[in-house]
């Protein structure tokens, strides 16, 4: 206290500096969206867990295809098991990017920077968005290549040719399928804004949901009849057969709009709104 | 440059912030005292959109914060200097930030130095930085963008003596460029070292405003005479209160031009003559808290991080 007060006193009493507010600034231009992607994109992999866990999509496509070498029996080798094999850990990994896209703002506290540097929230979550989808879909182009490069060396080890199969549209129902994952991940991650919680909210939809559907199935008929129109992970797993009626993609444009758009919707508004502390 | 306008916050039956009205102006740094919960935090993030308010406005630069177009480059802000995440790196951060503004790599490195952060520390993650450093990157975030106003929510927490007075000067030499400087604290010396100006809160409401000075003023008068005790007398013949002070001054409640022509009257050298201290803003504030303390008499602790 006391050497406050002895401390000189640098501003006098009524020191208003007249020159002060006519310094020349110029009003900066907007942040375009580009920039956005950018600096969201680099948030994605400037830590270590994000660079691993996108690392991790190259890995893991490399063991699942080394596994279905070392365990498949040379005659039994197809693209279609190596593309099988490399979707199960995307179908993990890939959400979780989503998920923590959004809830990890939340979770780590970086809103309070981001938001305040962007006061425009729809934008940064609509880059968030975009950066997602785009890197799901280079993500499973990535693992089915790693994949292809996983044929064409077992079946050369194996000594035998390699069978394809699988066809251009299948493939790319696939990466829908896993885009469609993705998307979940967002959607929960938009909802909960806590990484925990919006994690636990994906095993919930992707592992628990599909068991009770799979048992009202056995016990109830009207279930049974009609399931097809509510069950979005039933509706998008048969992204992964060749046979895709024009029903089944009527029953996969109202199961997203039921688990999809309109969650999303909500959590947007959510996101849009909540207070940021 | 920071209007604050009949501004009010409440959660459910809770008022947070009560009809609080402030300015803070260019080329002063406006110091923002309250205990713990007073809503000088509510208040901040109100001001930075990151809140909506139930009524009243807010205002930066004349607009609302959410119609600044690059908001990095106008204002700098400063809310809590442990929301980062601990995975990245000081200059990661600091980086982040001038993308998002469109600035020059070159600023990360400049703005380092003007917080003194060394290249070792920078390159450190964020977790492993003691609370003063954090709160050296928090203000590296907001300076980087070179903005006109400076918006900082407990900044000194967590700086040792040495880093609030380098945090004095930043600020003097920033406000004495004609930027802006609203920053708030839950400890009376930082604000007392740091400020010009000073609005005090608690329970939400502002409890008193001014500059310093008048805040520090006690309305009473100190005056040295060699004589004190006849300044006395002829004090107390003119009516007023005179008492004798430990160190042979003179106190009274007269105001300096009456002391200074009672002494001229009775012949009287004066060697010093002006408002004498007030008990001190310490006691204000614990005076003007005192209903909404939580701990009575107790001077409030530094809060947890």
């Amino acid at each position: 206290m006391s050497t406050a007060t002895i401390a000189p006193e640098p501003v006098d009493p009524g020191g208003r500096h007249p020159e002060a507010s006519r310094r020349d600034r110029v009003v900066p231009a907007p942040i375009p969206f580009a920039r956005l992607l950018d600096v969201e994109l680099r948030k994605m992999f400037d830590t270590r867990s994000g660079f691993w866990l996108v690392a991790s999509i190259g890995i893991l496509a490399a063991v699942a295809s080394a596994a279905v070498i070392i365990f498949t029996p040379g005659e039994q080798l197809s693209y279609e098991a190596f593309a099988t094999a490399v979707g199960i850990p995307m179908a993990v990994i890939l959400p979780m990017i989503a998920v923590l896209a959004v809830s990890s703002e939340w979770s780590q506290r970086t809103a309070l920077t981001t938001f305040t540097l962007v006061p425009g929230r729809g934008r940064v979550i609509a880059a968030k968005g975009l950066l997602t989808v785009v890197l799901g879909a280079v993500s499973m182009l990535l693992a089915l290549g790693v994949g292809a490069l996983g044929n064409l060396l077992g079946t050369a080890i194996a000594g035998v040719d390699p069978v394809w199969g699988l066809t251009p549209a299948v493939l790319a129902q696939t990466v829908l399928a896993q885009v469609i994952g993705m998307l979940m991940g967002f959607t929960l991650g938009t909802l909960f804004r806590s990484s925990p919680t919006a994690i636990v909210g994906y095993f919930v939809y992707a592992m628990v949901l599909p068991t009770i559907s799979n048992t009202l199935v056995m016990v109830n008929d009207w279930w049974r009849e009609n399931g097809d129109w509510l069950d979005l992970n039933w509706t998008s797993t048969r992204l992964f057969d060749s046979g895709m009626t024009g029903e089944a993609w009527a029953q996969l444009g109202v199961t997203s709009l039921i688990w999809l758009i309109v969650p999303l919707l909500i959590g947007l508004r959510l996101t849009m709104r909540s207070e940021i502390k | 440059m920071i209007q604050i306008d009949a501004l009010t916050k409440r959660y459910g039956r809770f008022t947070a912030v009560d009809n609080v009205t402030l300015n803070a102006e260019p080329g002063r740094v406006t110091g923002f005292l309250g205990p713990n919960g007073a809503g000088k935090s509510t208040t901040m993030r109100i001001l930075v959109g990151l809140t909506d308010p139930s009524s009243g406005s807010a205002h930066l630069l004349g607009r609302h914060y959410s119609q600044l177009p690059n908001p990095g480059r106008e204002v700098g802000v400063l809310l809590d200097a442990s929301a980062q995440h601990g995975g990245r790196t000081g200059r990661e951060i600091l980086t982040l930030a001038a993308r998002t503004m469109g600035l020059p790599k070159s600023r990360v490195a400049e703005t380092l130095e003007r917080v003194s952060l060394t290249e070792a520390e920078a390159g450190r993650r964020v977790r492993n930085y003691s609370l003063g450093m954090r709160q050296r990157l928090g203000i590296a975030t907001a300076l980087i963008g070179d903005p006109e106003v400076l918006i900082l929510d407990e900044p000194a927490n967590g700086l040792d003596p040495a880093g609030i007075r380098w945090m004095r000067d930043l600020l003097r030499g920033f406000a004495d460029d004609g930027g802006t400087v609203l920053l708030s604290s839950h400890l009376l010396h930082e604000i007392e070292v740091i400020a010009d100006d000073i609005v005090v809160i608690g329970n939400g409401r502002i409890v008193a405003q001014g500059t310093k000075q008048e805040l520090l003023a006690s309305g009473e008068t100190y005056a040295r005479a060699g004589d004190p005790t006849a300044l006395g007398r002829a004090l107390q013949r003119a009516g007023h209160t005179a008492e004798i002070t430990t160190e042979g001054a003179v106190r009274s409640d007269a105001d300096l031009a009456t002391v200074g022509q009672v002494a001229f009257d009775a012949g009287l050298v004066l060697s010093e003559l002006r408002a004498a201290d007030g008990a001190g803003l310490e006691e204000m504030f614990l005076q003007l808290t005192a209903e909404t303390q939580r701990d009575h008499l107790e001077s409030p602790e530094g809060k947890a991080a």
